[in-house]
């Protein structure tokens, strides 16, 4: 244990990060110590040792440089009541003299053990025996020994070129592993951010939260009327309760209740919109108004399917798909329509659209509506598709 | 000969377009078939072909607008189907139409016949067609193929007979 340093932790130059894995303690010889449930980084260089979240923070950790390690070994051991667990042993050379300062320097052990609640994972012990194999740390040492005659302006690229011209077949798989290495880094580093923003997401919805119920219970004494309609507002666009999965055993108790809560917010815009709004509207607004907690366009739908009451789903024979009111009527809408093309003479799509402040989608969907029920007809041209009142049937031919 | 009249449907865009409202469609065809036939008769005209672009009939150049080929062989298959069209190649792109159906051309001929008193005697098509007895006839100045097509249905029924003479057709009637 006398082997490791405080040190920060960062990556050095040409030091590429390979894995991590948590809950890890350490053990000095056969020795339990305080450092328990960490987390631990491996580096093509080093190993670190940190507290959960002080490696991310790049706080001072415990570090291992790698070149200290002579041998790897592993002891397997009875894990709770039932499995078996893999501590990792790592043996070391003795610490060097003038050794920074680091934790536990008196120790007389000459190995450490790695272990874990239920050990180490798989792809940790993995990567940490190939790292040793690779010996990363040693090729940097060579090839600054080079550097250091003639061509001590060479960059980084001609210098692993050099190495890789030199060692033939194994520095091409060296070069294949190096790529998959830096790949998986990415990819790492990737999650690690969208866990830290999901991590400040929490907080920014716990405040939001906090917000918005201060804000109902100061309501009554907000006298200025323009700060209520903006609270109001503020108030309508999220859900304070968003059903989600995790609280639902069954798919059709969630499926049900999702409508439910569906249906409970878009009464109001349907009925604004004239009654009818295509999925796609739907999609955004429930999304919108749910803040963090999205759904996904298939839940919408199944919840949309289960939908009963004053909101159902319809699905056009065009394969469209909308909510529309119980109430919403083909017959009145397609009368409506045909006012409206009545009195352009002719309408195309777009400018029902347009007249009307609706979606193309639905506006197509209303023509269609009325053309089915005998009230429009189509002409198709070069101009493109257009509508007109039916005159070819007789009886709309009595009040032209 | 006097303007063709034609039906304020002509002037109506839609009216070129198949309609998929199917009472409208129904409405529109049959006026379409309609058209058809007196127009053809207006101009006396016998066979079509559907490639025939500049024809009055296909295409409404004051509002712009065509029959497509597969409209108008939609109209066809449907008076092909009342009796009144038939098709003349294989490719069904060249069509006779008729006005009134072979069998009442074939009656019309027969009833003239027997109202003048020629049974049992010969006479030539084109003396049915074109000759001066017949001129206050429907099928005065008919095509002499669609009329041939007419006796033919009126042999089978055993009211006449065909006879072949040097490339034109005589024919008895009994």
């Amino acid at each position: 244990m006398n082997r490791f340093v405080y040190e920060e932790a960062r990556l050095k130059e040409n030091e590429s990060f390979v894995s991590r894995d948590r809950n890890v303690k350490i053990y000095d010889g056969d020795q339990k110590t305080e450092f328990e449930d960490g987390e631990v980084v491996l580096t093509t260089h080093r190993l670190f040792w940190g507290r959960p979240g002080e490696i991310a923070r790049a706080a001072i950790t415990l570090c291992l440089p790698l070149s200290f390690v002579i041998s790897l070994s592993e002891e397997t051991t009875a894990s709770n009541f039932f499995g078996r667990k893999t501590r990792i042993i790592l043996h070391l050379h003795p610490p060097s003299i003038n050794k920074p300062p680091g934790p536990m320097d008196t120790s007389r052990a000459t190995h450490i053990k790695l272990s874990g609640k239920n050990g180490l994972s798989v792809e940790f012990h993995t990567a940490l025996r190939e790292t040793l194999n690779a010996r990363v740390w040693a090729i940097a040492l060579t090839s600054e020994t080079i550097v250091k005659g003639a061509e001590s302006k060479l960059s980084v690229g001609d210098k692993l070129s050099r190495i890789q011209k030199r060692t033939g077949i194994g520095g091409i798989e060296r070069h294949l592993e190096a790529k998959a290495k830096e790949t998986d880094e990415n990819i790492a580093l990737a999650f690690q951010d969208l866990s830290v923003l999901m991590a400040m997401a929490k907080d920014m919805v716990g405040l939001s939260k906090n917000i918005s119920s201060k804000i109902r219970e100061q309501r009554g004494e907000i006298s200025e009327d323009e700060t209520v309609r903006f609270k109001s507002y503020l108030l309508s666009l999220g859900i304070d309760d968003p059903v989600t999965r995790d609280n639902f055993t069954s798919n059709t108790a969630y499926f049900n209740s999702l409508a439910q809560q569906i249906c409970e917010m878009l009464l109001d815009p349907i009925e604004e919109h004239g009654g009818m709004m295509s999925l796609a509207d739907v999609y955004c607004r429930v999304n919108r108004a749910r803040g963090l907690e999205l759904l996904s366009p298939e839940d919408l739908l199944h919840a949309c399917e289960r939908l009963s009451g004053p909101i159902k789903l319809r699905r056009f024979p065009s394969g469209a798909m909308v909510l529309q009111l119980e109430s919403h009527d083909d017959e009145l809408i397609s009368i409506d329509t045909l006012e409206k093309v009545r009195s352009a003479e002719s309408l195309a799509v777009e400018e029902l659209a347009k007249q009307l402040n609706i979606s193309l989608l639905l506006a197509k969907e209303r023509l269609l509506v009325a053309e089915r029920l005998g009230k429009v007809c189509r002409d198709e041209s070069v101009e493109g598709l257009r509508f007109y009142p039916n005159r070819l049937l007789a009886c709309d031919n009595d009040y032209i | 000969m006097a303007e063709f009249q034609w039906p304020w449907e002509y002037t109506f865009p839609p009216f070129f377009t198949l309609q998929p409202h199917e009472e409208t469609r129904r409405q529109q065809l049959k006026v379409w078939t309609d058209l058809f036939l007196k127009y053809l008769k207006h101009v006396n005209r016998f066979t079509i072909g559907i490639n025939d672009q500049n024809l009055p009939l296909f295409c409404n150049e004051s509002i712009n607008r065509r029959l497509s080929p597969e409209l108008i062989l939609l109209i066809l298959e449907q008076l092909q189907q009342s009796g009144h069209a038939a098709p003349l190649d294989k490719r069904r792109q060249e069509w006779q139409v008729y006005s009134y159906t072979l069998e009442e051309y074939g009656n019309m001929v027969y009833d003239w016949i027997q109202e003048t008193g020629q049974t049992n005697s010969i006479c030539t098509l084109y003396e049915l067609v074109s000759g001066e007895n017949s001129t206050q006839t429907e099928f005065h100045n008919m095509d002499e193929a669609v009329l041939l097509n007419a006796l033919r249905l009126l042999e089978e029924k055993g009211k006449c007979e065909l006879i072949e003479m040097d490339g034109s057709h005589g024919v008895k009637f009994f």
